[in-house]
């Protein structure tokens, strides 16, 4: 069995430093609440949750962060930003990740005692993804497999509410690169502290198949809160605004206020 | 009628004393297994031995950490990735108030009240008797456990030489600023990391500098091939190299960097690589080379001005540092329950859990290859989920006893190492986390 104690990679060769982009939104803010370090996934950066999910997180009072993970970087180095940016904030933060996002939200937990973590349509399981994003996608997703560049399809990420043109500009400006991590990573450590886990996802997800999301949420002890007639987007879809209240309503229910 | 203190039943809560590194990994990691904490603590503020705000604070102007970053860091609470290889005493302490400030620790400390007595009182419970630091009425309250964290580094062992002495002679706790130094003839005696750094420190500041050691020792760098030379080391240890072909391989890296440094004087190491507590510095050769540090035997006495050495030379410093170390001291427990010996030494299993009082653990009190934060961190994991498995599945936490009382003393405890009075709690930290998480696991929670 590996050691969890016995970590000569951390030891022996720490992840460089680098600088991280981090959009923060803490003006007005209740400093006694715990903040949310939000961690996106695939192609997206800080500003998937800066358009949505950071005011309303931080219009219910909680201070409200989100980090871009390094480009190029692979799940270690990614883990370790936000383990960083996690330990550099005032108070013990909940750890938000959505997509890829939450494998890295994770693996960081395996680091980093969260308060709590919300693991957001978890790409958990590299394989299930991988077969449904060749049946969704399959001209978007074949060229990612040999190196190249990953063509999320508008049906992948939103429902059918959002705008066309909305949905265009989102899509023109994701640059998803996957690594094969994504699919042969070994599973996730054991979270340090165990927090209270919440898995949020849609059944109509065409990325993380229903299943998937299921195992998922059985791992962290839980059963998945569903979204149905979302895409996989939830920071960015038409209806962004139901994941997150409800996010923050369990949030609030685990800290007992 | 005698004043007794009524006794407040702390039921299930468990008293940490000291809030340095120890204590507070201890008040995290037992928060997060469910436990109430009090944590009492007689300096103002946390940090312990990093606090060099207080007085009994054995850091120094110059002290930086002796392991790296990584090797030293909590596992669960990284310092920034952008502070050097080596941070210095200040990094350290701000590190230690992020931390207790981003988990809330001290909302459980009481700051300024000292622990005057640990008494058992049946059933795994004690009582505890508090003072406030500045005197008045004492306060008896009754825990479920205790975590003992007080540090071995703020009693100074100070060695009995005979003779009296007229110049000045300090023990290195109260060394604090290199100013002392400044232009006078200084004699530092002792050949740990303290004494090498003050040497090194001297060299540099004042006009002589004798640098006395007993025994020698293998000066390691603080770099070997471009890293920190304790990452390399794990490096060899991951690879899984023999003990003797990494005391060879550590030869050779002393012999292409600084050499024998017998032809300076020093005393040749009377023991192999690994077999004593790591000196590492690299600037103590280069001073040696630079005729700035002139190394001497042990002093036998001192004589008015004059300190007398073994080979017979006469010396005349102006002021000596003594670097010999501090002694663990636990006044406020009976020594039985720490089975502690005539020469002082606690017996405890793993170095922290005490062998007749199931609910008496001791934190921080081992020194190893390895920086103590995180040694302490998995000390305190082990203790809290310990205790917590006595709660909740008492015939399983019995089995877990009988299964440790057999672990072998020499699969944790270093066996090979000087016999000097500072290495009787030398860990391997490979060993001693390999045997830390043996326990860990057998108390693994069941699902």
């Amino acid at each position: 069995m590996k050691s969890e104690l016995l970590r000569f990679q951390d030891w022996t060769d720490p992840v460089r430093p680098v600088e991280r982009e981090v959009v923060s939104m803490t003006e007005e803010t209740d400093a006694k609440l715990p903040p949310l370090l939000f961690v996106p996934g695939l192609g997206h950066g800080a500003w998937a949750f800066a358009e949505h999910w950071l005011p309303a997180t931080a219009a219910r009072g909680f201070p409200a962060h989100a980090l871009t993970p390094r480009p190029g970087g692979d799940l270690r180095a990614h883990a370790h930003d936000v383990v960083q940016v996690a330990a550099s904030l005032p108070r013990q933060a909940v750890l938000v990740g959505h997509g890829a996002g939450a494998l890295v939200v994770a693996y960081a937990m395996g680091r980093y005692p969260a308060r709590a973590a919300v693991l957001a349509a978890p790409v958990m399981d590299g394989w299930p993804a991988l077969g449904a994003a060749l049946r969704a996608n399959p001209f978007g997703t074949l060229p990612a497999i040999f190196g190249g560049r990953l063509r999320l399809n508008r049906k992948q990420l939103f429902g059918p509410g959002l705008p066309e043109e909305r949905a265009t500009a989102i899509l023109d400006r994701l640059d998803a690169r996957p690594r094969r991590e994504l699919v042969t990573h070994a599973p996730a450590p054991r979270p340090a502290g165990d927090p209270p886990v919440l898995v949020v996802g849609s059944p109509d997800d065409r990325v993380v198949p229903r299943k998937s999301l299921d195992r998922t949420a059985t791992r962290y002890g839980g059963a998945p809160l569903l979204f149905p007639g979302m895409g996989h987007d939830l920071p960015l879809d038409v209806a962004w605004a139901e994941p997150i209240e409800a996010i923050l309503d369990w949030l609030g229910k685990e800290l007992g206020h | 009628m005698p004043d007794t203190p009524d006794i407040a039943d702390r039921r299930d809560a468990v008293c940490v004393i000291g809030a340095g590194a120890s204590g507070l990994a201890a008040i995290k990691n037992l928060r997060e297994h469910g436990f109430e904490v009090d944590c009492y603590e007689r300096e103002t503020s946390v940090g312990g031995a990093w606090n060099w705000r207080h007085d009994r604070s054995p850091v120094y102007a110059g002290t930086h950490l002796i392991s790296s970053r990584p090797l030293t860091e909590f596992p669960d609470f990284p310092m920034p990735d952008t502070w050097p290889d080596y941070p210095d005493h200040r990094q350290v302490l701000s590190y230690l108030e992020r931390y207790s400030r981003h988990f809330d620790l001290e909302r459980d400390v009481w700051f300024g009240t000292q622990v005057v007595s640990v008494v058992p009182v049946g059933d795994g419970r004690w009582d505890v008797t508090t003072q406030s630091t500045g005197g008045g009425s004492s306060r008896v309250q009754r825990y479920a456990g205790v975590v003992v964290a007080n540090g071995h580094n703020w009693a100074p062992l100070k060695p009995k030489i005979p003779g009296d002495f007229s110049g000045q002679l300090i023990h290195s706790a109260k060394f604090k600023d290199p100013a002392q130094l400044r232009k006078r003839k200084v004699l530092v005696i002792g050949g740990g990391n303290t004494g090498c750094d003050i040497a090194v420190e001297a060299a540099q500041q004042a006009s002589t500098v004798w640098h006395s050691t007993r025994r020698g020792y293998w000066y390691a760098p603080k770099y070997v091939l471009g890293r920190p030379a304790d990452q390399v080391n794990d490096r060899m240890l991951k690879l899984g190299l023999p003990l003797r072909l990494r005391q060879w391989l550590y030869r050779r890296a002393l012999g292409l960097t600084t050499g024998d440094l017998t032809r300076y004087g020093v005393p040749e190491p009377d023991h192999r690589p690994y077999e004593s507590h790591p000196i590492v510095n690299s600037q103590l050769p280069y001073y040696l080379g630079h005729g700035r540090i002139t190394p001497v035997p042990d002093v036998t006495s001192l004589d008015g001005s004059f300190a007398v050495l073994a080979d017979g030379r006469r010396i005349e410093p102006e002021l000596v540092i003594t670097a010999t170390g501090y002694r663990p001291r636990f006044e406020f427990l009976a020594p039985e329950l720490l089975d502690i010996g005539e020469d002082g030494r606690p017996d405890l299993h793993l170095h922290a859990f005490a062998r007749q009082h199931p609910t008496l653990a001791v934190v921080g009190l081992v020194q190893a290859d390895f920086g103590l934060f995180p040694l302490a961190h998995w000390q305190s994991v082990a203790v809290a989920r310990w205790l917590r498995l006595r709660v909740t599945d008492p015939e399983r936490a019995t089995a877990v006893q009988q299964k440790e009382s057999t672990r072998p003393l020499a699969s944790w405890s270093r066996r090979r190492v000087v016999p000097t009075p500072r290495h009787w709690f030398e860990v391997d930290h490979t060993d001693y986390l390999r045997a830390v998480e043996g326990l860990l696991r057998e108390m693994e929670p069941r699902p």
